[in-house]
Formats: structure tokens, C-alpha cells, sequence
């Protein structure tokens, strides 16, 4: 038996609506009670919150296929040192993860390599094309924790309405990438007064408000959870508003860089501003912002999407979409939402990144009640620091946050009672 | 005074009044230079350029070799078909092997929006956009703009209008940006789908009828229509364009006098701009494509590092 004492903390744990200045004990992996005697370890977090370690539903480790822009190894170092003890791997791999085989080669692959946990998503579609319903059956069985064909967005509303409906013979939440290819056509940016000072392409806001309207209609009708990934526009948040207080079983995650930035970025044509969706315009920003204070976002995620150097480096509407970001998002959210704009308190951030998601994909994580996987990370709310992305763990460094100062950051991520990261 | 302090002209949007009043002047003074007998001044003498047009142009580059030819520099033309992007190589990679042959000017069309912003972030060399995707086309519009200020002996309070397809137009944009600048009234003309409202961020106004501005403007800007390369739902025809926005000889007829006719070329004859009206008294372009020599040495001149003008 190995114990853990946690001391001098403020434990913050959402799902059981607990705050409070106490020790946490870890006996075998495992939250416990104190079970009296002396700790063989003992953490001193005088000055820090004690949360339940940190989930990020979407996440690219772009293993297999992919394994010069990042590894299940490195992507999961640059989670844990973004205080994450829980990433979701989305589907866009090369294969796809479209059938048990893949699922299972990632599970493997993660039991060696990782050192945070890994869940895999498996994909709507087969080959993610958007045309025929990938196996569930068995996705489920060899242990997805939701359905997505990420990076790409079901077009056929028939097929999609039969996805979420077979899917919830299995209880499945499905995730879309909310993207109609037509309107968007080859957009590169968000469609508005910086596309056409730059005269790059345009990606409308409405490209993305038709999917997430067509998804509001497709839950209600299966009655079953559509999660609305990466929500861009302010339009997307009015309409997940609306359906949501109606019950229906719709919902949104935001990333950092979508609140963190807008699209007047883009005029140095740098592309570690080019995302998909992309960043668009203040006012988009404050209707994000607002969904978050109110409840209509419920999930934080970065989307990290690694690419290596050489991949960026073209022009700007030849380059890759995506971003990497798990090591700042929290910092990112940390600084704008709890601190400078004070639109929630800490302890919902924490269970905006904990409880929240934990719910969404019924994850036996993202709490610190007695008898949990002993996933726990430490928080400096007030620490200052300045990310530099020579320093990033991930193997890839196309981030847009070289040289950004935030106030608040992870700085100890324990996985299953193990420190794996520690600033 | 030299105010110029730029390596590279990537757009006009980022430059200052100044900076293109000083392009204006000193293209003035090198305008003489073409309508000498011996066509040719000494000031590049010794330095490389390199033309390197990803995609096909032949006015904008015979112009700029012209341009460099009359300042003595050595020019060496390369295309996309000629060139190793064919086999893959990236623009980075082919513009690192021009640097390293120790090319001092590179002149970059591409059709990647910001490709110039991208090799001038990169390489030692002097980078002059020659026009890339649909941002900016900015020897274009120093050259439309200093066609105006010769004809008009002004730019400050003309108005100007810029008929036809903004939206995909780098012309447009280097205009907009160059004549807001120097204090001209820009209204943009041409159908809602190739002319969004969202341009009047800009500072410019937008309207959808030709005939509107006839009778104010002090210059018609006509753009190329490029109906082949355009997605069909812009706009229903050729037919139709040309009932709406086409500068007929009718409303030719209605234009203020003194008012003049531009055009970036290659013209249409018959499309957006009616033969006759082409050739015709009010039409400056051929003066257009002359200054574009005179405004692209001084360019040239200019970001190569050129000191003192010619005599």
C-alpha cells in the first residue's frame, strides 16, 4: 500500500460541489479517506487548489499515420504539462480510427507510450467520408467514448440523422466538426473586414451556424446528445442557447485561441493563426464569452492540432489548418475568463475542464470522490509566466502563443497517484 | 530628403501617405529617363533581379524588366512551369536557392495571397510584390494613381470610381488603399456579390449602379471581368454584366469632361469596356502601361537601395 498526503491545499472539486482547505489522501491510485498514520509521501500545495485532474476532449496525437507532427508519447508530455491528467483522441489519423483494429492499436500504443490517460473517439463515418456509418457496434466495444469524423463534418443530413440514431442504441454522444463545405467553399479565414483587406478566401460564420442548427434539429429529433465542437460564431452560441433551454440535448466546447484572438491577427499572413474554424471578429468573441458565463458552453478543450515546421512554412492558403495548444490552454482560460474579465470563478473553470466533460462522455474521471482514479492537478492560480515555445513538450511548435504572459497555471499533474509532470 | 527606408513593397496598404507621395516624385523624375534616346541609367548597375512569376503574367513582368534594364541591373526571368516548384520544391526552398545565387531583387507574382509577406519575412533580398492572389497589386496601383496625379495634377479630393470585381481584385485593393491615403473619395461599383458592404470598412463607399457615378466621377477605374476563372453563382452572364455595368458608349457620353479612363489591362473588349470607348479621348491606358515603367524603376530604385535621383 502506498499513501499520498496532499496537504496545505484548497481542494476544488465540482462534482461533489466541495471547496474547501483540507488534505487529500491517495492510497493505491485511488482518492481515499485519511486512513490514519503517517503518508509515505507527502505533497505540500500551501498556496495552490487541488482539482481533480484536467480533461481535454479534443485532442489530435495524430497517431498512427502521423508521427512526425506528434506522438502519443509527446502529446501526452505536453498534456501533463498543461496540467491535463485525461485527453480524448479524435479519429482523423491515418488510417481513421473507423474500426475496433485502429482503436485497439491506439489503447496499446497508449499503455506504452502515455503518460496521461487516453480515450479514444471513433469516427461517424468509414474513412471519415461522410457517406457510410462506421462499425459502433464494435467501436463501442473496444472502448470509444464518443463518435466523430473530426476535421471533417458529415454534409449528408440523412446519413447524419442515422449516425445519431444508431448511435443511441449504444448511448454515444456524437461530436461534429461544424463545417457546411459549401458555404465555406476554400475559406481560409473568417469571412469579414480582414478577408477582405487581406483577400484571403472567407470561411463564413454561417458555415458553421448551419451544421449547428442542422445538429439541433438532428438531436431533437433522435433525442440524443450532439456535441458542437470548436463553436466559432457568435450565431452558433445564440442557437445552442435557444435549444438547450428547451432541453434538447445539444451542446458546445470553445478553445482558448477562439476568445483569446481575433481574426486581425491574420494581417502578418502568419500561418500559426490558421485554424479551422478560424478566428474571427470581437464581437464573436464577447458572444463566446458570454455563452461561458452563462452556461450554454459547458466544455473547454485547445483542439490541439500539431503540424510539423516544415508544413506551415508554405503559403498561407496552402498550410495546414491547426494549431497546438494543450500546454496553454488552461493558462489561457485561466488569465481571460478568472482573472481579467472575472466571467467565472475559478471553480468553474475547473469544472468546465473536470465535471463538465466528465458528464458529456460518462468518464469515471474528473472528480476527487473517495474511491476515483487518483487524477489530480495542482494549480498556482496566481503564478505568472510567459510561454515560450522552445520550451514546449509537444514535438510540435505551431502555436500562436509564443511569448504570451497569463497569470495561472498548472504546476503538478498526478495520473493514478503517479506525479507525471511537476513545474 | 530619402524618407524611404523599406526593403521590400509588399503593399500600400502599410505605407504612409508619405512614403507613396515619395514613390509618385521620385517615379516623376524617372519617367524622363524613358523618353531619352539612350534609355538607361546607371543606378542598379551590378545587381540581379529576379523576376519569379509563379503565375503567368506578361504586361507586369516585361514591366518590371524594362524597368530594370533602364537602371542597368541584370534581370533573369523565371516562371512556375521553369522553375523546381513543379517538381515540389516550396516557394521558401526555391527562394532560398534565388538568395543564395545572390539575386538582390526578387519580384514575386504568386497566387497565394501574402506570399510576398512570406519570403520578404525570410530572405536578405529586396521582395517587390507583383501581385499576389487577391491582396494587393501594388506597382499596379502606384501606377494607376500616378496616372491620376499627371492627368489631374492632384489626387486629394478626386473622386474615383473602381468598377467590377472587387472582391477577387488585388488591383482594387492597392487602388483603395494608395487613393485613401492621398486623400481621394473612392466609390467602389459592381454587382452586390463581387462588391460586399463589408468594403466600406475600408473607407470607401459601394454602390451597385454604374450609372450612379457617370455623371461625379473624376476617374473610371474599370476592372477586368474574369468570368472563366469566377465560380458561376457571382453573377448570371457576360450578357447581363454588360447591361448593368458594362462602360458603354451611352454612358460614356454621360461622363463629366475631363473624366478618365482606366484599365489595368488585358481589356475586354466589348465586356467591361465598349471597343470605341477603349481607344478613345478619354482613355489613359496605354499612358497607364507607360508609367508603369517609370513607377516601377523608382520602386526598384528605391528598395535596392538606390541613392539620390537622376538629374
Amino acid at each position: 500500500m502506498k499513501s499520498i498526503r496532499i496537504t496545505n491545499g484548497r481542494i476544488i472539486d465540482p462534482a461533489s460541489n466541495r471547496d474547501e482547505s483540507a488534505d487529500l489522501w491517495i492510497v493505491d491510485g485511488k482518492i481515499a479517506a485519511d486512513p490514519g498514520g503517517p503518508a509515505d509521501e507527502t505533497i505540500d500545495a500551501a498556496g495552490l487548489v487541488v482539482a481533480p485532474g484536467l480533461i481535454d476532449i479534443h485532442v489530435h496525437l495524430r497517431e498512427p499515420g502521423q508521427s512526425h507532427k506528434e506522438t502519443i508519447g509527446t502529446g501526452t508530455r505536453a498534456a501533463a504539462a498543461g496540467g491535463f491528467t485525461t485527453v480524448v483522441a479524435m479519429p482523423n489519423t491515418t488510417p481513421a480510427a473507423d474500426s475496433a483494429a485502429t482503436i485497439t492499436w491506439i489503447q496499446e500504443r497508449a499503455k506504452a507510450q502515455a503518460i496521461v490517460n487516453v480515450f479514444c473517439t471513433g469516427a461517424i463515418t468509414k474513412g471519415l467520408q461522410g457517406e457510410e456509418l462506421a462499425p459502433y457496434g464494435s467501436l463501442v466495444a473496444a472502448g470509444v467514448v464518443a463518435l466523430t469524423d473530426d476535421g471533417r463534418c458529415v454534409q449528408n443530413h440523412e446519413v447524419m440523422r442515422r449516425a445519431v440514431e444508431y448511435a443511441r442504441m449504444f448511448e454515444m454522444p456524437v461530436m461534429d466538426h461544424c463545417q457546411d463545405y459549401s458555404l465555406v467553399g476554400n475559406g481560409v479565414m473568417h469571412e469579414g473586414e480582414w478577408s477582405l483587406r487581406l483577400g484571403l478566401p472567407g470561411w463564413p460564420r454561417m458555415g458553421e451556424e448551419m451544421i449547428v442548427a442542422r445538429n439541433i434539429m438532428i438531436a431533437e429529433l433522435c433525442n440524443s446528445p450532439i456535441h458542437c465542437q470548436h463553436v466559432s460564431s457568435g450565431g452558433s452560441v445564440r442557437l445552442i442557447r435557444e435549444a438547450r433551454s428547451r432541453g434538447i440535448p445539444i451542446s458546445g466546447e470553445v478553445c482558448p485561441h477562439h476568445v483569446a484572438l481575433t481574426d486581425a491577427s491574420l494581417a502578418t499572413f502568419d500561418t500559426n493563426f490558421k485554424m479551422n474554424p478560424p478566428l474571427r471578429a470581437p464581437e464573436d468573441v464577447e458572444a463566446i464569452l458570454e455563452g461561458i458565463a452563462d452556461g450554454t458552453l459547458n466544455i473547454l478543450c485547445s483542439d490541439h492540432a500539431p503540424h510539423a515546421a516544415y508544413e506551415k512554412e508554405v503559403e498561407f492558403d496552402q498550410a495546414p489548418f491547426g494549431i497546438t495548444g494543450i500546454e496553454t490552454e488552461f493558462s489561457t482560460f485561466c488569465d481571460l475568463l478568472v482573472h481579467k474579465r472575472k466571467l467565472i470563478p475559478l471553480e468553474r473553470l475547473i469544472a468546465l475542464y473536470t465535471s463538465e466533460p466528465a458528464r458529456l462522455l460518462k468518464l469515471d474521471r474528473g472528480t476527487l470522490a473517495t474511491g476515483a482514479p487518483a487524477d489530480v492537478t495542482l494549480i498556482d492560480p496566481g503564478l505568472e509566466w510567459t510561454f515560450d515555445k522552445n520550451e514546449s513538450l509537444s514535438l510540435s511548435h505551431n502555436t500562436p502563443f509564443h511569448g504570451h504572459t497569463w497569470t495561472g497555471r498548472a504546476v503538478r499533474t498526478i495520473v493514478g497517484g503517479k506525479t507525471v509532470w511537476a513545474l | 530628403m530619402n524618407i524611404w527606408k523599406r526593403k521590400d513593397l509588399i503593399g500600400l496598404d502599410e505605407l504612409s501617405a508619405e512614403e507613396i507621395q515619395f514613390l509618385l516624385d521620385t517615379a516623376t523624375a524617372f519617367k524622363g529617363v524613358g523618353e531619352r534616346s539612350l534609355k538607361k541609367v546607371p543606378a542598379l548597375r551590378g545587381k540581379t533581379l529576379v523576376n519569379f512569376f509563379v503565375e503567368p503574367s506578361t504586361r507586369t513582368r516585361t514591366s518590371f524588366e524594362i524597368a530594370a534594364m533602364r537602371l542597368s541591373a541584370d534581370v533573369v526571368n523565371i516562371s512556375a512551369t521553369a522553375s523546381s516548384l513543379q517538381k515540389g520544391e516550396t516557394l521558401k526552398d526555391t527562394a532560398l536557392n534565388l538568395q543564395a545565387l545572390h539575386a538582390d531583387i526578387i519580384v514575386l507574382r504568386h497566387s497565394s495571397a501574402g506570399s510576398p509577406r512570406f519570403l520578404a519575412d525570410r530572405l536578405n533580398a529586396s521582395i517587390i510584390n507583383g501581385g499576389d492572389g487577391a491582396h494587393e497589386h501594388p506597382t499596379q496601383g502606384l501606377l494607376d494613381i500616378f496616372t491620376m496625379r499627371e492627368k489631374h495634377g492632384r489626387i486629394a479630393g478626386l473622386h474615383v470610381a473602381i468598377v467590377g470585381d472587387i472582391l477577387f481584385s488585388r488591383v482594387a485593393r492597392s487602388n483603395i488603399h494608395g487613393l485613401l491615403k492621398l486623400g481621394a473619395r473612392v466609390t467602389l461599383v459592381g454587382p452586390t456579390t463581387l462588391v460586399p458592404r463589408g468594403f466600406e470598412k475600408l473607407g470607401v463607399r459601394v454602390v451597385h449602379r454604374l450609372d450612379d457615378v457617370l455623371e461625379e466621377a473624376d476617374v473610371i477605374n474599370l476592372l477586368r471581368i474574369q468570368h472563366e476563372r469566377q465560380r458561376k453563382e457571382y453573377f448570371p452572364g457576360l450578357g447581363e454584366y454588360i447591361s448593368l455595368f458594362g462602360l458603354t458608349k451611352a454612358r460614356a457620353a454621360r461622363l463629366k469632361p475631363g473624366c478618365l479612363v482606366m484599365h489595368p489591362g488585358p481589356i475586354n473588349r466589348g465586356v467591361e469596356i465598349d471597343s470605341d470607348v477603349a481607344d478613345g479621348d478619354r482613355s489613359v491606358i496605354l499612358q497607364q502601361v507607360t508609367n508603369g515603367i517609370a513607377v516601377r524603376m523608382a520602386v526598384l530604385y528605391l528598395c535596392a537601395g538606390g541613392a539620390g535621383l537622376p538629374t
